[in-house]
Formats: structure tokens, sequence, C-alpha cells
């Protein structure tokens, strides 16, 4: 641990620290534009100079000069002023005055380091370079003009998104930051690189000249796309949200978020369902609050009521849904809406056990049934991590860009009773070793082969737990704990044959064995549950309501609600609560509080922030066997995986647009 | 100099450069240049295969080759790499062409040596025989262009054409190389200058003297 002075004062610092992270540690700022704590270092804004002895008598590159023992660092000197100085002008020389057009406006690094550490007039009297603008997809918008040649999104296209795809062409002054013929950029994280950016030169398209920083009232939320549980910001104005930004959390999602958990959000103003509607002749009607009630007292469920939870809704909703349905006398509750019926006796079968900052350490992966990438693209950047530090992949199931070397071992199942030698080699020599079941592997009922699979190659062991399941509905772990799972799935519900049916936002679920019960949808999109329903009760997104979320690894997290629901729609919770009185049951909570009350004397583990824990996996079941092949996964579209991004008009574009999966209307040129 | 930029990607760029391939022997030279970089490495050779294929299409052309789309595209191929980082290298180098050349690519040095020793009369010489800096002339023989230092400053001005030196030249000089290569002979390379080998001080040595002839311990002199 080398000892370094700065300014000064003396600090121990970690070995491996450059002397940009020995100032941090000292408290000071140090300003810099290509410099990143997750990219590595490019050392070429040479905005954090800052004087070092011993050394030569000059400014130095603090980020990329290591901190070793007996360091003098100074950043408070007159040369660090001057040179820091010098290299903003430097900066400013070919980047426009253009702030006041400029998205970046308010949140823009050199902006606010020009303010902090510039000289405060231009001396500069010639032309300034201009750059074409480059055409980088739907979701990022350029102007290249402003670019100052960090290369932070080239560094993360090729580190972390693993698909180079941007690149520097050409050389100084003529530098240009561009895609490989100005093809757009494809991948899933993609839009990071609008954050990345100290600059205006990538902002973002869909939110172009939509708002200042400073309107925003800004909101810390959960992301529901996927069951990564990705820590957001959600910045709204008055009723709208008007962008979803990452938060920083090592835990889950680094400080990246998915394209879709970006901009998804211009959907939660779009199709949404604002008023009551009631089935009257075929024909979906406006009707009022009491109107639904009464109709749907009307059908006097007694106890044959079932509610079915969707992919988004939160613990709090799912939870007064099932007190509700306990008043009434049912258990008929049931949250994997596509008809899997996984044994979920012990909860740590079904859990992504490994963490998914543990899986970037594993050194052994076999991926069953999952296309990763668009299931939970940031678990997918742990795997490339770990695959960087040596880890094997091996994969079961149909071909996909992997952005990492894998290994596909074919779509049959059958290949986890018999894999090939280098496979069971790469595991017997692991330390780490883990396995990662998806949806597809579920749906084949492969769950109890993966446990088989675990316990052959001992994948929990000290300090290690490699069993993984890896969900993609946010609602679904959270679901789970509070026994939204029938034995058979949805089969057991249809059998049961329920009068009412309560759809928690489920589009995802056949409507069609429930053909004779009365449908009532609680949701916040005109989508396919919508369609089918009888009544519905228009509810709130995740955006307008307090909840709680469990995401893939067991981890609970509570998000805020950011805007008010549109029209006559209400919180969830209040609905069921109505809904309750109209069946003349008692639930038990009066308020929001009551209900998280009560669901947290009910399931503790919903009370605390963190990691559930789920205990040790069940033993003894080396003998299940997996059959079939798995033909496909079960997202067929990134883009559109649930009924907000259904309604985004951002998501149908890349849809169209990325994936070529619909016509849209080229512009004319 | 400032003015590299990519030949569009066009049909017919496509058609006439889409099944590019190297011949036998270059793929034998690019082999070879994989070979020198261990295994997995093999992107490291991604500037001589550039330069390869670069001299293939020049081959085919009967100009000192350029680097059309396609052709990169094979070569990001060959060496399994991402395009856009075989076109990061090709735009950063101005050795490569990004576009049609012709037979004789002038590059003219204007750095401040060959300046002040002369190098805009060598421009106007070139541009009174009908060169344009960045076009190929209408002979299809010459492409001008203006570079910078090409470190041949002792025997300043000095211009390269395909891959030799002509250096210490005037007008009249270039015009003499440019008139023999045009005829199609091989003119003299390096430095023009009678009586001068390569870029030792003109008018003889005037420092280690004593070495001339014969090798001279100076040690004892010091």
């Amino acid at each position: 641990m080398p000892k370094v002075t700065v300014d000064g004062q003396e600090i121990e610092v970690p070995d491996g620290a450059t002397v940009l992270q020995a100032c941090e540690l000292a408290g000071k700022e140090i300003p810099r534009f290509c410099y990143h704590e997750r990219l590595s270092i490019a050392g070429n804004c040479r905005m954090c100079l800052v004087e070092v002895k011993p050394g030569p008598p000059k400014p130095q590159a603090s980020c990329a000069l290591p901190a070793t023992d007996g360091q003098e660092i100074r950043t408070d000197s007159e040369m660090v002023k001057t040179a820091r100085e010098g290299v903003m002008e430097f900066l400013l020389i070919n980047h426009p005055l253009d702030c006041p057009i400029c998205d970046q406006g308010g949140e823009c690094d050199l902006q606010d380091q020009s303010v902090a550490y510039g000289r405060g007039a231009t001396r500069y009297e010639e032309n300034k370079r201009a750059v074409t603008e480059k055409y980088m997809g739907p979701l990022i918008k350029t102007v290249m003009t402003r670019c100052i040649h960090c290369t932070r999104c080239v560094r993360f296209s090729e580190e972390i998104a693993g698909v180079d795809e941007i690149g520097a062409l050409y050389r100084g002054e003529d530098m240009q930051i561009t895609t490989y013929l100005e093809q757009a950029a494809e991948h899933e994280l993609s839009a990071n690189v609008i954050d990345l950016c100290p600059v205006g030169a990538l902002t973002s398209r869909p939110y172009a000249f939509e708002a200042r920083p400073w309107e925003l009232k800004k909101t810390l939320s959960i992301d529901v796309s996927d069951a990564v549980g990705s820590n957001i910001r959600l910045d709204s104005r008055g009723r709208e949200v008007m962008r979803a930004l990452p938060r920083i959390n090592d835990d889950v999602n680094e400080e990246w978020i998915s394209d879709k958990t970006r901009y998804q959000v211009d959907g939660l103003s779009k199709r949404r369902l604002d008023k009551v509607f009631m089935r009257k002749r075929g024909k979906l009607q406006p009707a009022s609050w009491d109107e639904a009630f009464k109709a749907i007292a009307k059908a006097k469920p007694g106890n044959s009521i079932a509610a079915i939870a969707g992919d988004m809704v939160d613990c709090e909703t799912m939870f007064a849904a099932k007190t509700l349905l306990e008043a009434c006398g049912s258990s008929l509750i049931e949250g994997r809406q596509t008809g899997m019926d996984y044994d979920v006796s012990n909860l740590a079968a079904v859990n992504f056990n490994s963490t998914f900052a543990g899986i970037e350490t594993a050194d052994a992966i076999l991926i069953v049934g999952s296309h990763i990438r668009w299931e939970a693209p940031l678990v997918n950047v742990r795997i490339r991590k770990a695959v960087k530090r040596g880890a094997r992949v091996f994969v079961v199931g149909p071909q996909w860009d992997t952005t990492y070397p894998a290994q596909f071992l074919g779509e049959d199942l059958a290949v986890l009773g018999e894999l090939p030698k280098d496979v069971v080699d790469a595991f017997a020599g692991a330390d780490r070793p883990a396995i990662i079941m998806g949806g597809a592997a579920l749906a084949k009922g492969a769950l109890g082969a993966g446990l088989a699979f675990a316990e052959t190659h001992k994948l929990v062991r000290e300090g290690w737990n490699g069993f993984n399941v890896l969900h993609f509905s946010a609602a679904r772990m959270g679901g789970l704990m509070l026994g939204f799972a029938q034995k058979g799935g949805m089969k057991d519900i249809a059998a049961a044959g329920p009068k009412v049916v309560i759809s928690l936002g489920a589009d995802e679920m056949d409507f069609e064995p429930f053909a004779d019960s009365l449908k009532v949808y609680i949701g916040h999109h005109g989508d396919k549950g919508a369609h089918a329903a009888d009544i519905i009760l228009p509810g709130s997104s995740f955006a307008e309501k307090d909840g709680t979320y469990v995401n893939t690894e067991g981890r609970v997290q509570f998000a805020e609600r950011a805007v008010f629901a549109p029209g006559d729609a209400r919180e969830d919770w209040t609905i069921l609560r109505a809904l309750a009185d109209a069946l003349k049951v008692e639930v038990g909570f009066d308020s929001f509080a009551e209900l998280q009350a009560n669901m947290i004397r009910e399931v503790p583990a919903l009370g605390e922030e963190g990691l559930a824990g789920y205990g040790d996996l069940p033993k003894g079941g080396s003998t299940a066997k997996a059959e079939g092949r798995i033909t496909a996964y079960p997202i067929k579209d990134f883009y559109l995986t649930n009924p907000i991004a259904r309604a985004s008009a951002v998501m149908q574009q890349c849809s169209s647009e990325l994936l070529g999966s619909g016509e849209l209307a080229e512009a004319a040129e | 100099m400032a003015d590299r930029s990519l030949a569009p990607d066009t049909p017919d760029l496509r058609e006439r450069w889409g099944g590019f391939e190297f011949t036998e022997s270059y793929r034998t030279r690019a082999d070879r240049a994989i070979a020198r970089y261990p295994e997995g490495r093999q992107r490291s050779a991604v500037m001589p295969l550039l330069d390869l294929a670069q001299r293939q299409v020049g081959e085919e052309t009967n100009t000192q080759g350029w680097l059309p789309l396609p052709v990169i595209e094979y070569v990001a191929d060959y060496l399994d790499m991402p395009v856009i980082r075989v076109l990061e290298v090709a735009t950063f180098y101005f050795m490569y062409n990004l576009r049609p050349v012709g037979k004789y690519h002038v590059q003219v040095c204007g750095t401040t040596p060959c300046m002040l020793r002369g190098s805009d009369g060598l421009l106007a010489a070139c541009s009174k025989r009908g060169m344009k800096k960045g076009h190929v002339s209408e002979d299809g023989l010459w492409t001008l262009t203006e570079v910078e230092c090409m470190g041949n400053c002792a025997t300043a001005p000095m211009v390269q054409i395909n891959d030799d030196n002509y250096e210490d030249l005037t007008p009249e000089r270039l015009d003499a190389v440019l008139d023999a290569l045009a005829k199609g002979e091989q003119p003299k390379t390096g430095t023009q200058e009678p009586g001068r080998h390569t870029s030792e001080p003109a008018g003889g040595p005037t420092t280690l003297t004593e070495m001339v002839d014969a090798n001279h311990d100076y040690r004892k002199e010091w």
C-alpha cells in the first residue's frame, strides 16, 4: 500500500491505484473527461493534469499515472491551474458555443468544468472545425461538432457492450466518432453512451429538446422491463415522465441500463387506460367505477375467484389481491401467466443465487435455455466480464450472438445428462462453476435436471452458490415469495373454473380457458389483457405508485411514485380495496402503509431492502433428467416485451429499424 | 492533407470490389505477416495486410492502389476483427489511400524545412503539369498530395512517389524525374544532387572528417 502526499496530506492508497484515484481518496476533485471508472484508461483528454514529484518537471496526466510510494502530488499549484486552463482552452477551440440549443446544457461536464477550471474568456478568433452529423440509430442523436474525442463511447461499446460498432476515424483535428458506414448502433445497451458522453455530442434522440434538467422532478425508481431490477431515476415534469436514467448500484446494474428501460417511458403516456370500461353487448364501453363494482358483485364469485399477476406489478398490489382472495376464501393465485409450472417449494431453486456481482467471478458457466442478451442485458455484461477473466461459457439452446466466446451445445436438453467431455472437464476444474437456467428451460421442465447438474458438479460450495435461475419478469420473485404459484400453474386455475378472474396487468396469459369467467383487468395499458377483459379497471404503472419489487436474485427494492396516473386511473391497491367493499369482505387495510405493514408481517423479507435469502438448495434431485428441444426463446422481440414498451413509439421504431420486425416507412431523403 | 474521406459506398463499388480476394502470392505474404504474431493475436497484422491489399488493388488497376470498402471488409474478415477497427487504422495512416489514385502518387512534403528549401516551387511544377491536389490527372498517371514531414529534412525538399523518395529537388529536377516516370523509366532514387550519395552534408563532411577514408579512434581526443 503506497503512501502518497496529496496537497500536503499524507494518505495510504490501495495497490494499483492511480494518482487520480489517490487524489480522490484525499477528497480532491480532479477534472476529467476521458477517464471513467468502469472503462479502460485512455489518457487522451489531458484534463486531469496534476503536479507530481518525483518526476519530470511538467504536469502529468493523473488518470494514467500509477501512485507509488513517496509521491508528492499537488493539485492546487499554479502549474496545475495553468495546465487545466490551457487544456480547457484547447478543448474549447473546436467546441461550438451552442449551449443554449444543446440538450446537454445543465448537465454537461464541459460546461461545468469550464466554469470551474477554465480561463473565463476566449482568445480564439479563427474558424472552428465542423463535423458532419453521424447517424447512430433511432436512440442516439449526434452533433459531432461538439465531440471532444474522449473516446468513452468507443471504449464502452468495445469493452462493456462487447460489440465493436463505434470507432474513431481519421486523425488529429479530423478525428470523427462514428459507427461503420453510419449504421445504427444495435446493441441493447447502446444508449448508455449518451450518459457517458461528457459533452452534447451524443444526446438522446427521443428526448431531444424536451426539457432542461433543472425543470425535472427526480424520483428514485426501479425498472420493471426485466427481472434485473435496474435502479433508475425517473425524471418527470408535471404529469409526464420525461426520461429514465440509471442510478449507480454496483450490485445490480452498475451504472448502465438497457435501452428498453431507458426508452419505454414514452409508452407511459400512450394507449393508457384512463377510464373504467365494461363489455356491453360484446363491446367495451366506458362505465363508472360504481357500475363496474356492482357488476363484479353481481357475479357472486364467492370463493370462485382467481387472480393472475402480470409481469410488472409490485408486491403490494399482489399482496392486496392475495388478501382479497383469501378474504373471499380462495387461494387461486398465479403469477406465471404463460403456464409454467416449475416447483416452487424451495425458492432457492428458482433464484439467481450467485448474485449478479458474483457471476462475474464464475469461471465456468452453463447457460440453459436463456437468451441472456435479451432476457437480461445487464447480466450478459456481467458474464462478459467473467469471460474476460477467463471463464468458459457453454450454452444449451438455439444460437444467439453472445458478445463473448461461448460454445453452443445444441438445442436438445438431453445434453444435460450426457455433457461432452470438455464441458465436464471445464466444470471439474472450475473453482466457481455456475449454471444459469432461463425461461425456455423452465418451460420445458428442466429445473430438476439443472438441480441435478448442480449436485453432480458441486455448484454449491464454501462461499459460493452457482445455481441460478434467470427470470425476466420484474414481478416474478416477489410473486413467488407471496405465493403466487399453483402446483400445476395456470392449468390448475383454469381447471378450477373461477367465476371471476382478476388479471393484475397480465397480458401474456391465455384468456381462452376463462371464456366463461368474468374477466376483470386491473392494469394500465390497453394491451392484450384489456382486449380480452369484460371489465377494465384502470390502474397505475410502476411510475405512478410506490411499490416493492424483488429482482431475479431475490433483491428487495423499493420504487417511489414519480407522477400521478392519468384520468380516472387509481393506484392498484385502492382498486382492490374498493373491490373488497363491493364483495363485502374484510381485507384489513385502509392505507398503503397498512397494506405494506400487513405484507411485511406475512413475508418479513419484503420489508428489508437487499437480498432476501432463501436458504439452501433442495437436496436429492440428482436423478431428474431433462428432455425435449429448446427450439425458441420466449422473447421474440427485445424491444416489445411488455405493455409499456409495446405502447412506446420509440420501442416500436427500434423494433422495426433494428430488428427489422416490421415495416417502417423510410424517411424521405 | 486534411481532405481525406472515404469513397462512398455505392453499388458500383460493391460490384467492382465485392469479390476481392488475395491472390496466391499475396496470400502467402499475408499469412507470413500474420505468423509474426502469437496465435490469437492475428489482429496485429492489420497494417501489413492493409498494405498488401492496397498493393494488390494497385496491380489490378495499374495504379499505386487504394482501399475500397469491400477490400477493407475483406481484410477485417481475414483477420477476424471488427471492420470498424480496421477502418480506424486505414483512415488514420495516410499511406493508405481511401480514394482511387493514379499510377504515380506524388506526395510533396510541405512541412517547414522543405517549404523553406522550395517545396512551393515543386508544387507549382506539379500543377503546371496538370496535377491538382487530391485528384487523379486526366491521363490517369498522377495523383498529387501535399504531405507532412517525411523525415528527409537534411535533403529537403523532397517528394515521395509510390515507394521511392526523390530528394534535393528543384522544379527542374522534379520535372526530369516525372518525365522519366511518364516514359516508363525508373529514375535514380534518393538525392538528386550531383555528387551527393545520401544525406551526408552537402559539400563534404564537416565533422568526423578523419573517418572519411578509414576508421579513426576519436576517443583519445575527447
